[in-house]
């Protein structure tokens, strides 16, 4: 406070009521609304990244959670399924279950015969796991062998992703017109006035992308091509690489040009298949009225079928660059037309360890493995983390000393967790010589992480308790420890378990430090004892989401929807803890 | 075993307790006048029974695995006996799978022998743990128990036990610290005792790949970490590109717009943020976010690498958003009403109050705050150990693939190592500079927010 004069001639007449100051007063009305909006657009960005984070990881996992499967009637034979003609349960473990599941499909498609469709249809349609299924169903019960028995066969990751819509764009047209075809098998030619038109449409708009999507590579180049000095020999040869370009552009156009110029449908575009008469045939060149075709699935019938009981497939990703081919989703379509296609839910993922195979891997080993590591963490972090925080919040003197461990304290919960891992990989692996990727050690890394959370949430807690409790128990004869422990600790339990509980769900979903001591390792096997090598859930993520598969991709996102949940149930319990017990004093 | 080793303790535990405390209720009845009550003799006995069990099996745990080790060496024959560290590691691995039963495929003879060795030794191991656990627990009883009488101060005895075990607790801490700075700080001398630390700290080349053999091209690494550093700063840079206007602008609006409604609405929601592991950041950034900003980039025409800077950045700003934001929003809160009441006083509006008041009020907050966030953006792991890359590239350009600190020392350490190579080593250095780099901002950080603090108390 100064106690100067005002200077007289400091003083100004301020007309509020003039132009100028409104103006001013808008603007400055203005200026606080558009503040405003800042920070709701702040929040609406926070808000709208959880949103899509979520959307996203929910729409990626989804297939994680179901299993497509087929319908197959499968007579297993003893000498195929029993080593030596026998029923004991040595036998049958080592039979071979995928032949019956191999015969039956063969019956369903006879017309395969070549070695290579044999292939595709036996080993990249089923997956490995049916025959597993249907070794653990005769084993069960031996009375099924040399009987029909009807078997839910699992599908391979490729075809199941197809069947959910994953591995392609699908499009499914009912034809317009009437079709006639040439043959029941073999190569075939399809009469149908008009109705290809649209899809012949799509293709040379395809293909005016392409030409386009060529061209502004190749301009690219060459304006980076004016960079190099004259007489560079990677000028010449550059060069000619963009004219080649230019020319496959031109070409393209052209043909995109002509509308009524029928097309070859190759590896790299889009396939067009034909499902009539129970058959399927994949269009080879389309043009408006007549396409020709190959047959992939043999047809009931040659000849003439009426408008609408035809119908065409698009599948939109080109041939050559996805997963399965052609023939493969011919056959998969014809299951589904005969209703052989089943989905049901993935129990698999829950109860199954990891697997090389996609459909089925499942997430028991990394669900095992947190579960004992954080029993770890909570044995050790619980008592310690609170016994620290009474001794620092109730005994400890006010001295240099308790001034470090605050400190300490303080900045340990800032460490980054990779840090821990550096330690726990130095001291308890190196030092200790304890096992890697046991549970024990992420444990133990895991509670020296959490620690400081928990005693600083304990010291909150105890904190809050109102000094007249401690005061009344001394009052009355008790001990110093006998105060805190018989009165205040109970009382201050609640915030000590909340602040425990979301310390846990912070150790639940540590990665980093785990990959450090090793539980990033292949495990098959559910782990028995915290002793044991394994992986922990949120390394399981990190594991599968480097894997190429799709299908590893949306069981990546389904053990991230099952971590998320795990964490949401836990924060939901502590803020449930919290409204229940909590005291306003 | 070792599991029963613990059940042991916990029997001995409640016998000691219920004979002191008995012992302690008969000398009551006896119509003594205790110094304390039963209870705290038989507590005060449990403790003393307890602690020589722990010590016994605290001493037992470092030595069984080379005693065990070495029986089931020993067992095997002259001429098979491993000669080096690493044939030794794979020869005990196929022992204790054969001990166990779990190995596929016929076993030799020695080393079943060695297996049957190696499980013996453990029997021996454990029966003496327990053997001498029991022992050290009956000593002690036997000099506990004749002390219980009525003058005894069982009372003062345990709780000076507890105040002992409460202070070992708080220690802990400061020994993980200890911990950590001694497992990096030996290391990473060691490191440099064959890589020159200044080549370390300043050289431009990070090409860690030691050749296995001695005469393969290449056969020193080269570790100059400048591009990890460019690195890890150009994604923090990002990363506080957009943690940094939206953690603000959110606290700002929580503290000083908010209706309590919007904020119990809001608030959570920063929450949840917060929450999420990083491992699921990590799989957005480097599923969703990079290929769609590699292809809004090429539909501009510009080329993107498929593991950019920015992608990482930007995802790991928005982990780091809540940091910035309760920060920030506890400083706000802590500026006195009278500040805010004297600035609406003199006719300004809540904008300019904000802005010219309020914030360069809480400025020395704000600072902290990004700092704290900074380094919580440094030492963050999973993010880009999953969305940036491998090389080190010396580039400040975002569009591009960069590698971190942390991802270098992920990448050195996982897998199979040995434990005394300079890439090993290298990963401590790395550790070394992260955790030095991250305690300096954090000290500093916590304090400014004390001081400041102080100020408004």
């Amino acid at each position: 406070m100064t106690d100067a004069a005002l200077d007289p001639g400091a003083v100004r007449a301020i007309d509020l009521a003039s132009d100028a100051s409104r103006a001013r007063l808008r603007r400055r009305y203005r200026a606080e609304a558009r503040f405003r909006a800042y920070g709701i657009a702040a929040l609406a960005v926070a808000g709208l990244f959880l949103v899509l984070l979520v959307g996203d990881i929910v729409i990626k996992g989804l297939p994680a959670f179901t299993e497509s499967r087929v319908t197959l009637t499968v007579t297993p034979q003893l000498s195929q399924v029993s080593t030596d003609g026998t029923t004991g349960a040595d036998a049958l473990r080592g039979g071979d279950y995928a032949a019956p599941l191999r015969a039956s499909l063969q019956e369903l498609f006879p017309e395969v015969t070549s070695r290579q469709d044999r292939r595709r249809l036996f080993f990249e349609i089923l997956s490995g796991g049916a025959g597993d299924d249907l070794r653990r169903r005769i084993m069960a019960d031996p009375g099924l062998i040399g009987r029909p028995v009807t078997v839910s066969a699992l599908l391979d990751d490729s075809a199941d992703m197809y069947l959910k819509g994953r591995l392609t764009g699908r499009v499914e047209r009912t034809g317009r017109g009437t079709l006639a075809i040439s043959g029941a098998t073999g190569d075939v030619t399809l009469d149908s006035p008009g109705a290809f038109r649209d899809t012949l449409a799509t293709i040379k708009k395809a293909l005016r992308d392409e030409a386009a999507a060529i061209e502004a590579a190749a301009g690219r180049v060459a304006q980076r091509l004016e960079a190099l000095p004259v007489g560079d020999p990677r000028r010449a040869t550059a060069q000619a690489g963009v004219d080649a370009d230019r020319s496959r552009a031109a070409a393209l156009r052209a043909r995109a040009a002509a509308p009524e110029a029928p097309e070859v449908l190759g590896t790299d575009t889009p396939s067009e298949l034909v499902a009539v008469n129970g058959g399927i045939v994949k269009l080879t060149s389309i043009g408006p009225s007549q396409a020709q075709g190959r047959v992939l699935v043999p047809l009931g019938t040659a000849g003439t079928v009426s408008e609408g009981a035809w119908r065409t497939i698009t599948l939109l990703q080109p041939e050559g660059s996805r997963r399965l081919t052609d023939q493969h989703i011919a056959w998969l379509e014809d299951m589904r037309a005969e209703g052989l296609v089943t989905r049901h839910f993935a129990t698999r993922f829950f109860t199954s360890g990891d697997s090389r195979e996609p459909e089925l891997a499942g997430l028991l080993g990394g669900l095992v493995g947190s579960l004992l590591t954080m029993f770890v963490t909570l044995v050790l972090c619980l008592p310690t983390g609170v016994a620290a925080a009474i001794y620092l919040e109730e005994f400890a003197p006010k001295n240099r000393i308790t001034d470090l461990i605050e400190v300490n304290i303080n900045n340990l919960a800032a460490v980054p967790s990779i840090v821990f891992g550096l330690l726990g990989l130095a001291v308890f692996l190196n030092f200790f010589g304890l096992p890697r990727s046991a549970p024990l050690v992420g444990g133990l890394v895991l509670a020296l992480l959490v620690l400081p959370t928990i005693i600083i949430a304990s010291r909150a807690a105890l904190k809050a308790v109102p000094p007249s409790i401690r005061e009344a128990a001394l009052g009355v004869g008790a001990s110093h420890q006998q105060a805190v422990f018989h009165h205040v600790l109970p009382m201050a339990m609640p915030g000590i378990l909340t602040g425990t509980i979301i310390g846990m769900a912070h150790a639940l979903g540590e990665t980093a430090p785990l990959l450090l001591i090793g539980m990033v390792a292949f495990i098959v096997d559910t782990p028995q004892s915290v002793t044991q090598a394994a992986t922990a859930l949120p390394v399981q993520i990190y594991l599968w989401s480097d894997l190429p598969e799709p299908a590893f991709q949306a069981k990546t996102a389904g053990a991230i929807i099952v971590l998320l949940v795990f964490l949401f149930v836990m924060n939901g319990l502590a803020v449930v803890l919290r409204r229940k017990f909590e005291r306003r004093w | 075993m070792i599991a029963l080793y613990f059940v042991l303790m916990a029997i001995v535990a409640v016998a000691a307790f219920t004979v002191g405390a008995a012992r302690g209720r008969r000398l009551q009845a006896a119509g003594l006048r205790l110094h304390s009550l039963p209870a705290y003799h038989g507590l005060f006995l449990a403790a003393l029974c307890t602690v020589p069990m722990m010590v016994a099996i605290a001493a037992w745990a470092p030595l069984a695995p080379r005693y065990v080790e070495s029986s089931a060496i020993a067992a095997l024959p002259e001429a098979a006996r491993p000669t080096t560290g690493l044939e030794r590691d794979a020869r005990l691995r196929e022992i204790v799978l054969s001990a166990e039963g779990r190995l596929t495929g016929p076993a030799a003879a020695n080393v079943e022998a060695a297996g049957r060795a190696y499980l013996s030794a453990q029997t021996t191991s454990k029966t003496v743990l327990i053997i001498a656990g029991i022992l050290a627990a009956l000593a002690a009883f036997s000099w506990g128990l004749p002390r219980v009488s009525a003058d005894f101060r069982a009372r003062n005895r345990f709780e000076t036990f507890t105040l002992v075990v409460l202070i070992a607790c708080s220690a802990v801490a400061v020994l993980t610290t200890l911990g950590i700075v001694s497992s990096v700080l030996f290391e990473t001398l060691r490191f440099f005792q064959r890589y020159p630390w200044w080549d370390f700290l300043f050289g431009l080349q990070w090409s860690p790949q030691t050749a296995i053999r001695a005469d393969q091209v290449g056969a020193s690494g080269s570790f100059g970490a400048v591009p990890l550093f460019v690195g890890t700063s150009l994604i923090m840079v990002i990363a506080m590109l957009v943690a940094g206007p939206i953690g603000l602008f959110s606290a700002i609006y929580m503290s000083e717009y908010a209706t309590p409604r919007f904020r119990s609405l809001a608030k959570p929601l920063l929450e949840v943020l917060a929450g999420i592991p990083t491992v699921v950041f990590g799989f957005f950034a480097a599923l969703t976010v990079a290929p769609f900003i590699r292809r809004a980039g090429e539909a501009l025409g510009l080329s993107v690498a498929s593991e950019s800077a920015l992608a990482a950045g930007l995802v790991m700003g928005v982990m780091i958003i809540p940091f910035v934001s309760s920060l920030s929003d506890d400083v706000i809160n802590a500026v006195p009403q009278s500040l805010r009441d004297g600035s609406y006083a003199m006719g300004s509006t809540k904008a300019e109050t904000i802005k010219r008041v309020i914030l360069p009020a809480a400025l020395p907050g704000i600072v902290s705050a990004f700092m704290l966030a900074i380094s919580r953006a440094v030492g963050e792991t999973m993010i880009v150990v999953m969305a940036a890359g491998l090389a080190g590239n010396l580039t400040f350009n975002p569009l591009e693939a960069v590698t971190t600190v942390t991802v270098q020392i992920k990448t050195l350490l996982t897998g199979d190592q040995e434990f005394d190579s300079a890439k090993t080593l290298s990963a401590f250095a790395l550790g070394f500079v992260l955790f030095f780099f991250t305690l300096t901002l954090n000290v500093i950080a916590l304090r400014i927010v004390r001081k400041y603090r102080e100020q408004y108390d």
